[in-house]
C-alpha cells in the first residue's frame, strides 16, 4: 500500500479519537437543551471547573489559598494529601451535583418560562462567573493530571498495523480509553432514559412541563438530576481533555468546538452529537492533510466552522435533529 | 334524590355514593385586581360525577386548577379525605391520587401512546434510581405490574391499535382519549376533566360520555368535569355547579339546576332594567 494512503488512513483514526472527545462536551450540551430547553454555554466551562476541582482534591490543594493567605497573612497552600483517582472522581462529582442544585436553586429557578435567550444570556453568565470563580478557588496555572488512565503511544496497535502493512500506526492509548468511556456513557444514558422510571420523567419534562406536573413529576427534581448528569459529562470530559493536554483555562474555549459539533448532529440527538463530533474530528484531521499543505495550514481553526455554516445554509436542524416545521 | 346525608345518597339511577371526599371552603381567586373566583365553596363525593359548568369566563378552569394545584387561591381552604391540605405545587397534588386532563390536551407529544399512558404510572413506580440500577429484578416486577395496569386501560379505552403510534400523529379526538387513559393509568382517586368534549363531533362526543360513566361504574372513580354542553352536563352528572362572573349561582341535581332561575338567566341572558 501507498505510504501516504497508510498515512491517510492514520490520520483518519488520530481525528476519530479527536472526534470522540467534541462528542463528550456536545453531549452534555443535548442532554441539558432536551431537558430543559436551555443552551447551556457554560457546559464547557463546567468541564473545566470539574477537571480544577478534581485535580484539586487529589493534590489535597486548599480552596481558596490565595484568598485565605491574603486576608489572614497566613502561608496555606496544601492539605498534605494524595487521594487515589477513583476517591478524588467521586468527590468531584459530589461537588458537580451540589453545582447542579446552585444552578437551579439560585439562577434557573427564577427564569422558569422566560424566553430561551434570556436563559441562554444567563448561562452565558455562569459561564463567566464558574470560570473566574474555579480560577479563585484553585488558581490559574496550568496543571498536570493522572488519574491513571494509560497514556502514550498503543504498542499494540504500532505492532498488529506494522505486521498487516509493514508501517505502525500512532494511536494515543488515552484516546482509545475515551472511546471507550464515551461508548459506555451513550449506553448508559440510553438505556437511563428509555428504561428508568427518573429517565420516564426527565423526557416527559422535556416535551411539556404542564403535562409533565399533572401525572406527579416534580420539574425541580428533574431540572437538578439533568445538570447533575450534564456536570457528570462534563466530569468524564475534563478528565479526559485535561489528562491529555494539562488543566488549563483554555480547556473553556473547547465549548466553542462542541457548536459546529451540535449544528451538524442535531441539538436534540444524542447520537447526533457522537455522529457529529467523529465528523468534525476526522474531517478536520482529513482537511488538513490533504488541503492544509495548499494553503499554508492551520487550516483546522477554521474548518469546523465552515462546514456547521454550510450546515446552518443547507440543513438547518443537522443531521439527526427535529425537522423544524412551522405551522400557520 | 333522597336526602343528601353524611353517609351519602343514593343517585336517581340507584348508585350509592358516598361520603364527602373533596370539599372546597371559601374559595376565592385574584389575579392582580381581577376576581377569578370569589368565595365558592362545595363539595366532591365520593363515587359521584360531579359537574361545574357556567357560561364563558366564569371561572370553571381557574375552579378545576385550584384544585389540582395549579392556582392557589388567596383565601379559602382545601380540604381533602376530611383534612386541611396545604398549599402545594401540581406534582404533590398528583402523588396524592389526584389525576386531571386539560382543555387544550397537554400530552407528551413526541412519545406513543402507550409511553404516554406509562408516565401516568410514575407517581406508583417505588423504586429509586439506585435500586433500579442494583436489584434488576424488583425493577423488572413493577415494570410488569404497571405495564398490565396500563393494558387494561388501553384495553377499556379502545385504544389498542393506537398503542405504537406517536401522538403526535393523532386526531384530535383520540388525543383527548389518550390523555384520559394517561390520567387513569394513575388509579386516581379523584379524576378532574376539563372540557372532555371540547371541539368533538356529536359521534365523538357520545363515546366520550360513555367512558366517562363506564370509569365511574367499573372503577368506582369519583369524577369531578367542566362542561360547556349542557346537554351533555345533565345527562352525566348527578350534582352540578353552576357558575357565573366567579360566583356560585347554583348547586344541585341536574333537575334542579334546570329549574333555578339564576341559572336560566345566567343562560339565557337577562333583562337589565
Amino acid at each position: 500500500m501507498p505510504d501516504q494512503l497508510l498515512f491517510g488512513m492514520e490520520v483518519f483514526l488520530n481525528g476519530l479519537m479527536a472526534g470522540v472527545l467534541y462528542a463528550l462536551v456536545a453531549l452534555g450540551f443535548v442532554l441539558i437543551y432536551k431537558a430543559s430547553g436551555v443552551f447551556n454555554y457554560a457546559q464547557g466551562v463546567m468541564a473545566l471547573f470539574a477537571a480544577l476541582t478534581l485535580v484539586g482534591i487529589m493534590e489535597g490543594q486548599v480552596p481558596f489559598a490565595h484568598l485565605i493567605n491574603a486576608t489572614l497573612g497566613t502561608e496555606i497552600h496544601h492539605f498534605g494529601w494524595h487521594l487515589p483517582g477513583i476517591v478524588a472522581i467521586l468527590l468531584t462529582m459530589g461537588v458537580m451535583v451540589l453545582l447542579a442544585w446552585a444552578v437551579n436553586h439560585f439562577v434557573m429557578r427564577h427564569l422558569v418560562n422566560q424566553e430561551p435567550i434570556i436563559l441562554f444570556m444567563a448561562t452565558i453568565g455562569l459561564a463567566y462567573f464558574m470560570e473566574g470563580f474555579g480560577d479563585l478557588m484553585w488558581g490559574s496555572d496550568i496543571k498536570k493530571l493522572d488519574v491513571g488512565l494509560p497514556q502514550g503511544m498503543s504498542t499494540v496497535i504500532d505492532e498488529v498495523t506494522y505486521g498487516w502493512f509493514g508501517y505502525g500506526f500512532f494511536i494515543d492509548n488515552l484516546d482509545i480509553v475515551a472511546t471507550v468511556i464515551a461508548a459506555l456513557l451513550v449506553v448508559a444514558l440510553t438505556i437511563f432514559s428509555q428504561y428508568s422510571k427518573q429517565g420516564r420523567a426527565l423526557r416527559a419534562v422535556a416535551d411539556d412541563h404542564q403535562a409533565a406536573l399533572s401525572v406527579g413529576i416534580s420539574l425541580k427534581f428533574i431540572w437538578v438530576l439533568v445538570w447533575s448528569i450534564a456536570g457528570f459529562v462534563a466530569l468524564v470530559a475534563g478528565i479526559m481533555w485535561g489528562t491529555k493536554s494539562g488543566v488549563q483555562f483554555s480547556l473553556s474555549l473547547i465549548a466553542l468546538k462542541a457548536l459546529p459539533v451540535l449544528m451538524l448532529g442535531g441539538f436534540t440527538s444524542i447520537p447526533g452529537a457522537i455522529v457529529g463530533g467523529l465528523i468534525i474530528g476526522v474531517g478536520e484531521k482529513l482537511f488538513e492533510f490533504i488541503v492544509g499543505p495548499m494553503v499554508g495550514g492551520a487550516t483546522e481553526n477554521w474548518f469546523a466552522y465552515v462546514l456547521a455554516l454550510l450546515f446552518l445554509v443547507f440543513r438547518p436542524q443537522g443531521l439527526f435533529g427535529e425537522k423544524i416545521i412551522e405551522r400557520v | 334524590m333522597n336526602q343528601i346525608s353524611d353517609e351519602g345518597y343514593i343517585t336517581a339511577d340507584g348508585r350509592k355514593i358516598g361520603a364527602v371526599m373533596m370539599e372546597m371552603k371559601n374559595i376565592t381567586l385574584r389575579f392582580g385586581g381581577v376576581k377569578a373566583i370569589t368565595d365558592i365553596s362545595f363539595d366532591i363525593r365520593q363515587g359521584e360525577i360531579r359537574a361545574i359548568i357556567g357560561p364563558n369566563g366564569a371561572g370553571k378552569s381557574s375552579m378545576l386548577n385550584v384544585i389540582s394545584g395549579f392556582y392557589i387561591p388567596q383565601e379559602g381552604e382545601v380540604w381533602f379525605h376530611g383534612k386541611k391540605r396545604a398549599p402545594m405545587r401540581p406534582f404533590q397534588v398528583a402523588q396524592q391520587g389526584i389525576a386531571r386532563t386539560f382543555q387544550n390536551i397537554a400530552l407528551f407529544e413526541g412519545m406513543s401512546v402507550l409511553d404516554n399512558v406509562m408516565t401516568g404510572r410514575l407517581t406508583h413506580m417505588k423504586s429509586g434510581m439506585l435500586s433500579q440500577a442494583i436489584w434488576k429484578g424488583k425493577a423488572e416486577r413493577e415494570e410488569v405490574a404497571n405495564r398490565e395496569v396500563v393494558e387494561k386501560v388501553i384495553d377499556f379505552l379502545e385504544i389498542q391499535a393506537i398503542r405504537k403510534t406517536p401522538v403526535a400523529r393523532l386526531p384530535y379526538g383520540l388525543k383527548k382519549r389518550v390523555e384520559l387513559a394517561r390520567a387513569l393509568a394513575a388509579e386516581p382517586k379523584l379524576l378532574l376533566l376539563d372540557e372532555p368534549m371540547a371541539g368533538m363531533n356529536v359521534e365523538e362526543k357520545e363515546d366520550m360520555s360513555r367512558f366517562i360513566l363506564d370509569v365511574n361504574d367499573e372503577f368506582g372513580t369519583t369524577i369531578a368535569l367542566i362542561e360547556h354542553d349542557m346537554g351533555v352536563v345533565m345527562d352525566l352528572s348527578d350534582r352540578v355547579v353552576v357558575m357565573d362572573y366567579g360566583k356560585k349561582i347554583g348547586d344541585g341535581t341536574p333537575d334542579e339546576v334546570r329549574n333555578n332561575q339564576n341559572v336560566i338567566d345566567a343562560y339565557l341572558g337577562v333583562a337589565h332594567d
